[in-house]
């Protein structure tokens, strides 16, 4: 297929899927009232409405509301591709996510089964109301949960990673200098430090860097003063893509939350704020199993947390609309997880009376809640805080947790760190085998998820910066090896799993953007 | 320098105890000579007293200011800020300058409080201006949230002024058992919908001239119960009182984080969603607040020179980001709540005692007070009276001579003049 054909089936893609959207009634009803204006004559109307459309800021919406496409929804290279291959492309990935979905479901459905409890319940009137009533202070009840347990931690999901094998491919080779070391035994195409270094070139040592630059002892006329300027200026510009290039280098503090807003299109209109609403008068009318383990998780993770513990109640306000939103669903047409179906009471395997559960298609696992604490430090609003969490798990987080081949997925990463451990501290890697201290055992926890809650916030943030900024979760697999090639020597010297875990331990004093320069421009190669 | 410092305290706590024997010290008892006593507030009075007390050697020092009360009771502190108010309005200094509302501009930075039973019927005349307003009950000499109360209506305090009158207001000639009466900040700023306040810590080694430190590593203490400014939750102390030792009583409180949040979180918070600027300004006003405090007491401190003290200040943001000064504990608690709070407390002692003990040195009272940088650790300095003296001399020097000052860089927080740029 020649460019000119991609480029046309892309553009008549974006076309229908922002057509009927509210962007689009906004642009048509601007365009009918402008024609009352003078300056709008009958001799250049198309070219005086579109002038019009330019100057009063609608063309710049339009703009950002194309290049949010165009990061959200790859077209399918083939355009007689079926659907599927747009989820995912490799078989053995579609396979292995089917079966590691329906153990998970299983799982819930014993857990339902085994306490007697429903998996989705009308609320009596009276229950209504008393929700209602602390609906903004959820974390003062002490629900008893001790029955519940999460349907699945990340150690849980890497076995299944581990497990996963290609069946075109043997790896049965004897172990050498060639072979693959690391648990991650499918064969993806994953960068390597030079090809990164193209990519990640506003990284390198000689650009200003926001996590490096900005240190107190270094005078901010020399980077900090003009990169805030210029960050001034992207806001109120409201260009989503200046907006990502410029978060690359780091967000300032005090305008990551416009620019990231910015960067995801999420606007909060008054009909986010709507949404919302409704979302919440879902979560007071009805009653769902997963709200449980909702609950469970946020009290296993964020209220014993240090930094997030403040946010608790934000958390369940954001979490339990956020498993009632069915507009989640769409993003399975490029996700290659499914969303779980569950049967109307005695009317199983009926495919009519089949429902997706829980109404998102997203059941949470132990410390899914860390995905959206960081962005309490950003958002105090929580319809703003709702909308652009859902829009980070609808282009990143997602990826953390189902099996596929995406650059941005799990697998990848996992091999990614692999691999970069095993080119660049070979014998680190060698030593840490030996004593059967996997690394990818030790970073899993970390890179499902994006590291939130193992770094201090301020650093964490500006690790998502980048994130937003290379529209990839790549730089995280490059950050746990870096971690690993910071602590080498230390972990040279230990002689367990448990002791190399101790080594590793606590991250919140690492400065990361130091740490993913050194890694990967300062390394020899 | 010869010998090792003989050290005793009446405070058993692990944080002092082993930084005293990282630095090689030698533990006596109060009979035994001895170079460095960490004391109660008990123990500095007997001290100090003028029928037990003994005079100090010029190798011995204290941790307590001998009339440091004038600062950390409340009735007192609030006596002083209001003197300190009317003198420098006297001096026309534009300090004192009043808003349209008869309020000063920089200088109202403690909720307006009164004296009970002295000041009652001024209190009356207050309380009839803004009726619905609630009030706060504290008891002038006692700490960590003891015997605190709210009121909103005057029927409950005269209830209470007939039922002590008996008992407490006798006492009340004495000074033990007055009360102060506060307008209660209803608008605390909320995070999370959570209210809080903050707790900072502040060395001074001497009051004339004043020098004084900032530590950075001061934290929020939140209310485990969500804030409802409603009345009906009047009677639950939770909601309203920050202390830990008062929170550590109710059923949510987290071993873990024990209710903190650093500083650096707050900053970050409020940075994130409130912009640079505001955030700035409102650290400024809080080390202004801190400053003027000290300023207001320095005239009446006994500014012995075996002395020290560390500080802790209290302080209530409201939600348009203004700080008001709440009150000031002499004996900062050194109880460790959680691991992150003991390394703090730990690292509190260890860098106060780098600044007044220099290199774990036998002390010498009659030192300069002019600690080099690198000893600071995390504290830095708040305010130099010298320095200032001699920076404004400099100034008026050079404006003379027709130089123009240049701004000197916008990077609050770090180096000798965090604050300069406030009460210029």
């Amino acid at each position: 297929m020649d460019e000119g054909t991609e480029l046309s089936l892309t553009i008549s893609q974006i076309v229908q899927r922002l057509k009927g959207s509210h962007l689009h009634s906004q642009i048509e009803r601007q365009a009918k009232e402008c024609l009352h204006q003078p300056e709008i004559k009958l001799e250049s109307l198309k070219e005086d409405v579109r002038n019009f459309l330019k100057t009063s800021g609608w063309e710049r919406k339009l703009q950002n509301a194309v290049y949010r496409e165009l990061h959200i929804q790859l077209p399918p290279s083939h355009p007689a591709a079926p659907p599927e291959h747009l989820k995912e492309p490799l078989a053995y990935m579609r396979k292995a996510q089917a079966s590691w979905e329906k153990r998970i479901l299983k799982s819930l459905n014993s857990m339902c089964t085994e306490l007697g409890v429903p998996l989705a319940r009308m609320r009596p009137a009276v229950e209504q109301k008393e929700l209602t009533n602390k609906w903004n202070e959820m974390g003062t009840d002490e629900p008893d949960l001790s029955r519940f347990r999460p349907v699945y931690a990340p150690k849980d999901f890497l076995e299944v990673l581990i497990g996963l094998r290609n069946p075109n491919y043997d790896c049965s080779d004897e172990i050498s200098s060639r072979s693959h070391w690391g648990l991650i035994q499918v064969p993806l195409n994953v960068r390597d430090i030079p090809q990164m270094r193209e990519a990640y070139s506003e990284l390198s040592l000689t650009t200003g860097q926001l996590g490096i630059d900005d240190n107190t002892h270094i005078h901010p006329d020399l980077f900090e003063s003009e990169y805030v300027q210029i960050g001034k200026k992207v806001v109120l510009e409201q260009d989503t893509a200046a907006a990502q290039q410029y978060s690359r280098q780091g967000c300032p503090t005090g305008l990551r939350a416009d620019l990231w807003a910015l960067i995801l299109n999420s606007t909060n209109q008054p009909q986010d704020v709507m949404h919302y609403e409704q979302l919440k008068a879902g979560v007071i009318q009805h009653d769902l199993l997963v709200d449980n383990l909702i609950y469970k998780d946020v009290k296993l993770t964020a209220s014993n947390d240090d930094y997030y513990f403040v946010f608790e109640d934000y958390l369940y306000q954001v979490l339990l609309c956020f498993s009632r939103d069915t507009a989640v669903l769409e993003h399975f047409s490029y996700n290659s997880a499914t969303p779980p179906k569950s049967y109307i009471q005695g009317k199983v395997g009926v495919e009519e009376c089949a429902v997706v559960y829980p109404p998102n298609g997203v059941i949470p696992f132990h410390g899914f809640s860390m995905y959206v604490a960081p962005l309490c430090f950003l958002y105090n609003e929580p319809s703003k805080l709702y909308t652009v969490f859902r829009e980070m798990y609808i282009r990143y987080f997602f990826r953390l947790h189902s099996i596929s081949s995406s650059p941005s997925g799990i697998v990848s990463l996992c091999l990614q760190f692999e691999r970069l451990l095993q080119t660049h501290l070979p014998q680190l890697f060698y030593h840490l085998r030996q004593i059967e201290a996997q690394p990818l055992r030790i970073a899993f926890k970390w890179m499902v998820r994006a590291f939130s809650g193992y770094l201090s916030t301020d650093q964490l943030l500006l690790l998502w910066d980048r994130i937003l900024g290379y529209n990839s979760l790549e730089i995280v697999a490059v950050l746990a090896a870096a971690v690993f090639a910071f602590r080498a020597e230390n972990l040279m010297e230990v002689t367990s799993l448990a002791a190399a875990e101790a080594v590793l331990a606590d991250l919140s004093t690492l400065k990361v953007m130091p740490l993913i320069q050194i890694f990967l421009f300062a390394t020899a190669i | 320098m010869a010998g090792k410092v003989k050290w005793v305290t009446d405070i058993e706590k692990s944080v002092l105890i082993n930084n005293f024997e990282k630095r090689g010290w030698i533990q006596v008892t109060d009979t035994e000579d001895w170079n460095f006593y960490w004391m109660s507030i008990q123990t500095i009075r007997n001290v100090f007293s003028v029928d037990t007390g003994y005079r100090l050697s010029d190798d011995q020092m204290v941790n307590h200011f001998p009339n440091h009360y004038e600062l950390t009771r409340k009735d007192l502190m609030i006596k002083n800020i209001k003197r300190y108010r009317k003198e420098l309005e006297k001096e026309g200094s534009p300090l004192a300058e009043k808003d349209e509302n008869g309020k000063y501009i920089y200088l109202d930075f403690v909720p307006v409080t009164f004296m009970l039973p002295a000041d009652y019927n001024l209190f009356v005349e207050e309380f009839r201006k803004s009726p619905s307003s609630t009030w706060i009950m504290k008891p002038c000499g006692k700490a960590q949230g003891k015997g605190i109360f709210l009121i909103n209506k005057l029927s409950q305090i005269k209830k209470w002024s007939r039922d002590s009158r008996t008992s407490t207001f006798v006492a009340a000639s004495s000074g033990k058992e007055a009360y102060v009466i506060s307008l209660y900040i209803d608008n605390p700023l909320l995070i999370g919908g959570k209210k809080f306040d903050l707790r900072l810590y502040v060395l001074v080694t001497t009051y004339r001239p004043l020098k004084c430190y900032m530590y950075k590593l001061g934290f929020c203490r939140f209310c485990t119960v969500k804030y409802t400014p409603s009345t009906s939750e009047l009677d639950n102390m939770f909601v309203h009182l920050t202390n830990v030792a008062i929170q550590k009583h109710g059923d949510d409180y987290n071993h873990v984080h024990g209710g903190k949040w650093t500083v650096s979180n707050l900053r970050l918070y409020l940075e994130s969603t409130r912009g640079k600027e505001v955030t700035s300004r409102l650290f400024d006003q809080i080390h202004w607040i801190m400053v003027q405090s000290l300023k207001a007491v320095a005239p009446v401190m006994n500014n012995d020179k075996h002395c020290f003290e560390c500080y802790g200040y209290d302080i209530i943001i409201d939600d348009k980001l203004k700080p008001w000064l709440i009150e000031v504990n002499a004996s900062p608690s050194l109880t460790s709540s959680t691991a992150n709070d003991r390394i703090l407390k730990y690292n509190l002692i260890n860098d106060t005692l780098n600044i007044v003990i220099p290199n774990g040195d036998i002390p010498d009272c009659r030192w300069n007070r002019s600690p080099p940088r690198e000893a600071l650790g995390n504290y830095q300095v708040l305010y130099d009276e010298e320095q200032a003296l001699s920076e404004n001399a400099e100034r008026d020097l050079r404006s003379r001579s027709g130089q123009s000052l240049g701004s000197k860089g916008t990077k609050g927080g770090a180096g000798p003049r965090p604050t300069a740029a406030t009460w210029k």
